[in-house]
């Protein structure tokens, strides 16, 4: 193995479980993790939903290994500081405390930061919600029993704290300007049963509406909508996307487009790798360039990315998987194994919308791409083989009926 | 290698049984059933990625 140190850049769950699949394929070698964050890797799920309610302490989220212990995976820690260039023909880190790090591998998992609302700046009260410092401010500020939330966007992390909120018994106003919530993620139809969930909880659901200003004088007091209607409020909740953090890469020599562009194998340079939010790939299975912002792509890609540094650029897989993830909303648990598109057939196979529990396939071209449950997941999970193994369409209607 | 599923946390989410589908089982009734306490060696990979998987960290191997 040619590799002595490996710095791993994001302490963060791409970070970690590259950091263990590094030990478990036996680099003895130095692993140094660099994070912003003065926390160790912890994971942000929760951070929505138990921590934002309060019933799971923010302890809680730490990783760990499956030995149960970090400390097995003897790492390096630069916790606290940020990475601020990259010297590729060095092959040196620089960090913002003017430290440069050696390496003969490079694992770039730094990650990706909420947008915010440009002109909210200077308003207290108005949040976006990545890190456990952002979950611990807004649950301060739920506790103050606030007499309206207004959560702007409602992709998952919106829909989330919608839902957080509610089982508090706080008033939330739910704002999206695209017609149904999570479009981007399960396409219209069922985007449109989303929308429905969290009416039945007394969300008041505004779509296809933006915000034309916060309005406060310190604090956030009023939210304008673009139908002309205003909203009082105490506190503003911002979910409307992520961008991927790769300043610190600017003008290294990486190709960056929306993301590390990584080859097939998540290599983005001679003995430097990418996982997680920030990178970028082509993933052969759906013949498609993607950025997959979910949980366990971090870990997947994550775990492959250190698997490619250690193999060398012949020695190489390409990563196709099969993207999964899960929201959880009031007691209602969405799956989605593959991938929807706003274009897709939608076909429910089993249960009844209605009764928000059933599985849905997504069909493109004559192919199943994708299976999306409402407290389903056993079903789910059995039929993520139909996306794998690119069943056809009527084939898995089949299958899934069956 | 013995394999501990903590149900306090467990949600059934199910990624185990995708990792390891010889050892853990979400049936329809959505309870998981651990097919296997003391996986054989040779499954140890696939349990680990389970462990890892587990969105609820509700999966530690002990041995």
């Amino acid at each position: 193995m040619g590799l002595k140190r490996v710095v791993i850049v994001g302490a963060s769950l791409a970070g970690l479980r590259a950091a263990e699949e590094l030990r478990t394929q036996g680099h003895l070698g130095t692993i140094t993790m660099v994070g912003d964050e003065p926390h160790r890797p912890y994971d942000r799920p929760p951070l929505s939903k138990q921590v934002l309610a309060g019933k799971k302490p923010p302890e809680s989220t730490a990783l760990h290994g499956a030995g149960g212990s970090l400390d097995e995976l003897a790492l390096d820690w630069r916790l606290g500081e940020s990475a601020t260039g990259l010297d590729l023909g060095d092959r040196t880190v620089l960090l913002g405390g003017g430290e440069r790090l050696a390496y003969d591998g490079l694992v770039i998992a730094t990650g990706a930061a909420p947008k915010r609302l440009p002109g909210t700046d200077h308003l207290d009260g108005v949040h976006t919600l990545r890190t456990l410092d952002d979950c611990q401010a807004i649950r301060a500020a739920l506790v103050a029993s606030p007499r309206r939330v207004a959560v702007v966007g409602a992709g998952f992390i919106g829909a989330e704290v919608a839902a957080t909120c509610r089982g508090l018994g706080i008033e939330v106003s739910l704002i999206e300007a695209l017609p149904v919530p999570l479009e981007r993620g399960l396409g219209h139809a069922m985007g449109a049963v989303v929308a429905d969930l969290h009416r039945d909880h007394g969300v008041d659901v505004r779509l296809g509406v933006g915000v034309v200003l916060i309005e406060g004088s310190d604090r956030v007091e009023r939210v304008r909508l673009t139908d002309g209607s205003v909203l009082d409020v105490d506190l503003v909740v911002v979910g409307i996307g992520v961008g991927p953090n790769t300043g610190w890469l600017e003008g290294s020599g990486l190709t960056l487009d929306n993301g590390v562009l990584c080859d097939a194998t998540c290599l983005a340079a001679p003995g430097v790798v990418a996982a997680g939010d920030v990178a970028r790939w082509p993933n052969r299975r759906f013949d498609e360039v993607m950025r997959v912002e979910h949980w366990d792509n971090a870990i997947a890609m994550g775990t492959h990315a250190a698997r490619t540094l250690l193999a060398g650029p012949a020695g190489a897989e390409s990563y196709e998987p099969v993207p999964w993830f899960w929201s959880d909303q009031y007691d209602r648990k969405i799956q989605l194994a593959g991938r929807a598109g706003p274009d897709d057939t939608v076909e429910v196979v089993s249960g009844r919308v209605t009764d928000r529990k059933f599985v849905a396939l997504y069909g493109r071209n004559g192919t199943v791409v994708g299976v999306l449950g409402m407290n389903q997941p056993a079903k789910v999970m059995k039929l993520r083989s139909l996306v794998e193994d690119g069943a056809r369409w009527e084939q898995a209607l089949e299958v899934a009926r069956g | 290698m013995r394999v501990v599923v903590d149900y306090d946390l467990c949600e059934s989410n199910a990624l185990c049984m995708a990792a390891a589908p010889e050892v853990f089982e979400v049936r329809d009734d959505d309870f998981l059933y651990v097919l296997q306490d003391e996986p054989p060696e040779e499954l140890r990979a696939k349990v680990e990625d389970a462990v890892r998987r587990c969105p609820k960290q509700a999966i530690t191997i002990e041995g």
